[in-house]
């Protein structure tokens, strides 16, 4: 290894630092395509192509680059352009056709079509950008006024896989002067003292598990990252790893710093392929700069990290059998005590932390605990990130201040549903969380008070439901899904879930029977206190949050043999309103089963034995005349 | 020796002990399933689940995995205790209608029909054959294979697997009468010829030589029946002792 690569003073930090900025902001033109997982779904790599033809064409010196996800999913593929001494301007919904016309704007310095999204800021420089006439800055677009960026702060904005971008924005500057100057106590003492409590979900206060690992009788200890992000519609985790991931490597380091840990774990689903790459990448390029292994930063402090991949089963994400699978064996979990914080990987002492939390730590202590706590609520401090994803009209990856209200993210941020539809439920926290009604949408989001009604915060997946959702449906799919995902050890849990979805998908048939729900409340309950890990304990949270706020709609599968938001299929019947029917023969060509009869240009009719409710007749018909009821 | 409290009684344990072998020590009745004495509790089974107050915190655990501790208030007799033990008799009756351990212990709770529609299966899962495979006999011819609803216990890949001793120790352990490794693994000793055929304790390590003259008829075996009188238990269970 060069020696002069290694990372080991102020001065070299400041020199990464200047060399990075000028890469952020380059003497000439620079273009930023948003090319995370989310971005590359909706062909962010088809525009970078058109960019890269369309500028190369033009001999135009514009630099093109790559970054992260900076979360607004709806206006994917987002585009950055910069221009020296102009602000920097954001374009939204790009396609390779669109991309094209940017380009050539850029080359022929023509400003800002109808494509602008908005203004943004220097990244890092503070300050507000000066304004262009016609286009809003970002914070002034609902989906980011309420918005405080810690964690989420870089991504999007630099280039995830530059060591010197992330040091231009303050990185490894925290870890530089936690070495030099703090005592792990301290450091341990002010993540105490700033509030910070697990962002996987159950919210456990980090410094104090950061103390037991500390604490704990142990030669050799170790941390580890928890980035088995499993949840069906959660992305909180691929898109930090995707866009930041030197920041987990920094707050993971200084982690294994205050704890006296010398090897640490990322442990990563493979399903996230890019994130693994990045991680890699993050990962050789820290070694290769004495920002890992053998004298970090050219202290005596040894810490290594090494990148473990998942292979994508839900239970892993629970902290004792992510450490079977770390250790190779199968990913069950085991009963706690004795924690891992006391025997973990290999018996030894371990601290495990999500992704989130660990990236919080450079912010914490480099901003000072006191800052951190100024945001959130009494209990909860600091922002969260959230996937709010489902039916709503901004759909993407936000960070609020802890405490916001739900109706807030909901109508705010989120722009509301789609169709003017109504609001009906906010699901939080994953397969293992709740349904909150809209009642309780001014519920203020932070641990407590999301437990109380019947969820949890989880990591951070938020689904919104609109009318058109079958709560009984809703139940059964999240329960569908932790049957597939329960490893099947403990007896509560493995059979307690089969049965609840059993009586689910009975209801779903129209038919219930009295007592189903007397009896999946009485699952719930054993559940909760008798399965063996948090999947176990959690599961009952579909059934029970539902049934506690959407009874009525059980009752009316149950009783009436009605599903009220018109879902369940065999309690579906199609009709054809023969006051509105021109006969257009649409539905009878779109009908599967030839189940649709009638004369041209006369009411037809659906033959009710042989439909099989899949619903194309009530697509195709532009005069609404088939009901769904 | 710490003092704690269960069911109102003053109990004292070796700090070893779980809170389970306290209170079975105290005369204290918990149903178990999955657990056995001489092999790691793995706390699957779930109906040993107790009311466990430690300082401000009380919650219900499972008594086989709790090491005990001073100044533990356990109670095993709470309405949620009592609720749940009786939903969870239900669902393993439901699973394992048949099998007469989990009727007889489902009854002597109290527990003698289920709500649930039978799935006639042989074996709950309680883990005991793979536990005393790897962890007596260090041999892994067993495991769990497949995931929540589908687990099962199956040899590697569900081929017969040269890594059976044929000890037998599974078949001793199982509570349900399902696991019969040892009469495939039998018939492949059988195949063998002379000085191949090694006893079982031979190929166990509890005897250093002895040839099978006997054609692996060990029930019949007057050797078998001398060990395990001996022992009062079968030979897997001394062998780390015997090893030693």
């Amino acid at each position: 290894m060069n020696a002069q690569s290694i990372i080991a003073s102020a001065d070299a930090l400041q020199s990464w630092k200047e060399a990075g900025l000028r890469t952020i902001s380059p003497e000439g033109p620079k273009v930023t395509v948003g090319m995370a997982t989310c971005g590359l779904a909706t062909g962010a790599q088809a525009v970078f192509d058109a960019l890269s033809e369309e500028l190369s064409k033009a001999s135009c010196d514009a630099i093109l680059a790559r970054t992260g996800c900076i979360g607004f999913c709806q206006m994917e593929p987002i585009v950055e352009v910069f221009r020296p001494g102009k602000p920097r301007v954001l374009y939204g919904q790009l396609n390779a056709d669109n991309a094209r016309q940017l380009a050539s704007d850029i080359v022929a310095g023509r400003a800002n079509g109808p494509l602008a999204m908005c203004t943004v800021d220097g990244f890092p420089e503070p300050g507000p950008a000066p304004a262009i006439e016609g286009i809003p800055r970002l914070e002034e677009l609902p989906f980011y006024r309420q918005q405080k960026k810690i964690v989420l702060a870089r991504c999007g904005r630099i280039d995830p896989e530059s060591l010197a971008e992330y040091i231009a924005t303050g990185g490894y500057f925290t870890l530089w002067q936690a070495l030099q100057g703090m005592k792990p106590d301290a450091i341990i003492g002010e993540v105490e003292r700033s509030g910070l409590r697990g962002r996987g979900g159950a919210g456990f206060p980090t410094g104090r598990k950061w103390r037991f690992a500390r604490n704990a009788a142990g030669d050799q200890k170790f941390v580890v990252c928890n980035a088995d992000e499993g949840d069906p519609g959660a992305y909180m985790d691929r898109s930090l790893l995707e866009g930041d991931p030197f920041a987990v490597l920094e707050g993971m380091t200084l982690g294994a710093y205050a704890i006296g840990a010398t090897q640490g774990f990322l442990y990563v689903r493979d399903e996230y392929p890019l994130a693994v790459e990045r991680l890699r990448r993050a990962i050789r390029l820290a070694r290769e700069h004495g920002l890992l292994g053998q004298g970090v930063m050219g202290t005596d402090l040894c810490f290594d990290v090494r990148l473990i991949r998942g292979g994508g089963a839900f239970v892993c994400g629970e902290e004792t059998a992510l450490i079977a699978s770390v250790e190779g064996r199968p990913g069950e979990p085991r009963q706690r005590p004795p924690f891992p914080a006391e025997k973990g990987l290999w018996g030894k002492p371990t601290n495990i932390n999500n992704v989130e939390t660990w990236a919080n730590v450079p912010w914490i202590l480099s901003h000072g605990a006191d800052d951190f706590r100024r945001i959130g609520t009494p209990t909860s401090k600091g922002t969260k990130v959230f996937s709010v994803v489902g039916k709503i009209n901004n759909t993407g990856l936000i960070e609020v201040p802890m405490g916001i209200t739900l109706r807030e993210v909901v109508y705010s941020i989120g722009g509301g549903i789609p169709g003017d539809k109504k609001f009906k439920a906010i699901q939080t926290g994953g397969p293992s969380g709740g349904c909150i009604p809209a009642a309780l949408l001014d519920l203020p989001v932070d641990y407590e008070s999301l437990t109380q009604a019947g969820a949890i915060m989880g990591s951070g997946g938020m689904i919104v439901m609109d009318e058109d959702t079958c709560m009984v449906d809703v139940a059964r799919y999240f329960l569908d899904f932790l049957r597939e995902e329960s490893c099947g050890k403990c007896s509560p849990c493995r059979e307690g879930i089969a049965r609840a979805l059993d009586i689910l998908e009975r209801i779903c048939r129209g038919e219930g029977r009295g007592g189903d729900l007397e009896t999946l409340e009485a699952i719930g309950r054993m559940m909760k206190g008798f399965s063996l890990c948090a999947l176990g304990t959690t599961a009952p949270n579909p059934i029970l949050s539902t049934l506690k706020y959407f009874r009525s709609e059980y009752e009316a599968h149950i009783r009436d043999g009605r599903c009220p938001a018109r879902v369940c299929r065999a309690l579906l019947h199609f009709r054809v309103d023969p006051d509105k029917c021109i006969g257009c023969t649409l539905c009878a060509t779109a009908c599967p089963e030839h189940a649709i009869r009638g004369e041209k240009k006369k009411p037809h009719t659906i033959d009710e034995p042989r439909c099989v409710k899949c619903g194309m007749c009530h697509d195709v018909c532009k005069q609404d005349a088939i009901l769904k009821e | 020796m710490v003092t704690l409290q269960i069911d109102g009684q003053r109990v004292t344990a070796e700090p070893t002990m779980t809170v389970l072998d306290a209170a079975r020590k105290a005369g204290v009745r918990i149903p178990t399933l999955c657990h056995r004495e001489g092999i790691e509790p793995y706390g699957s089974c779930r109906l040993c689940t107790v009311e466990i107050t430690e300082g401000a915190r009380t919650a219900l655990q499972a008594s086989c995995c709790y090491p005990v501790k001073a100044g533990l208030v356990v109670r095993t007799d709470t309405p949620a205790v009592a609720e749940g033990r009786t939903l969870l008799f239900q669902l393993l009756l439901a699973r394992c209608p048949g099998v007469p351990a989990v009727r007889k212990l489902a009854e002597e709770w109290g527990v003698t029909s289920t709500p649930f529609a039978p799935r006639n299966e042989d074996c709950v899962l309680c883990g005991l054959c793979v536990r005393a495979c790897t962890q007596l006999l260090g041999s892994e011819a067993i495991a769990f294979s497949g995931r929540g609803t589908s687990r099962k216990v199956a040899t590697p890949f569900g081929f017969p697997t040269e890594a059976c001793l044929g000890c037998g120790a599974c078949t001793y352990v199982c509570p349900t009468g399902r696991m019969q490794m040892e009469a495939g693994t039998v018939a492949r000793l059988r195949r063998r010829v002379a000085a191949a055929r090694k006893c079982r304790y031979m190929l166990m390590g509890l005897v250093s030589n002895k040839l099978c003259p006997n054609n692996y008829e060990c029930r019949a075996c007057t050797f078998d029946q001398a060990a395990e009188f001996r022992f009062g238990t079968h030979p897997a269970f001394v062998l780390a002792a015997a090893r030693r």
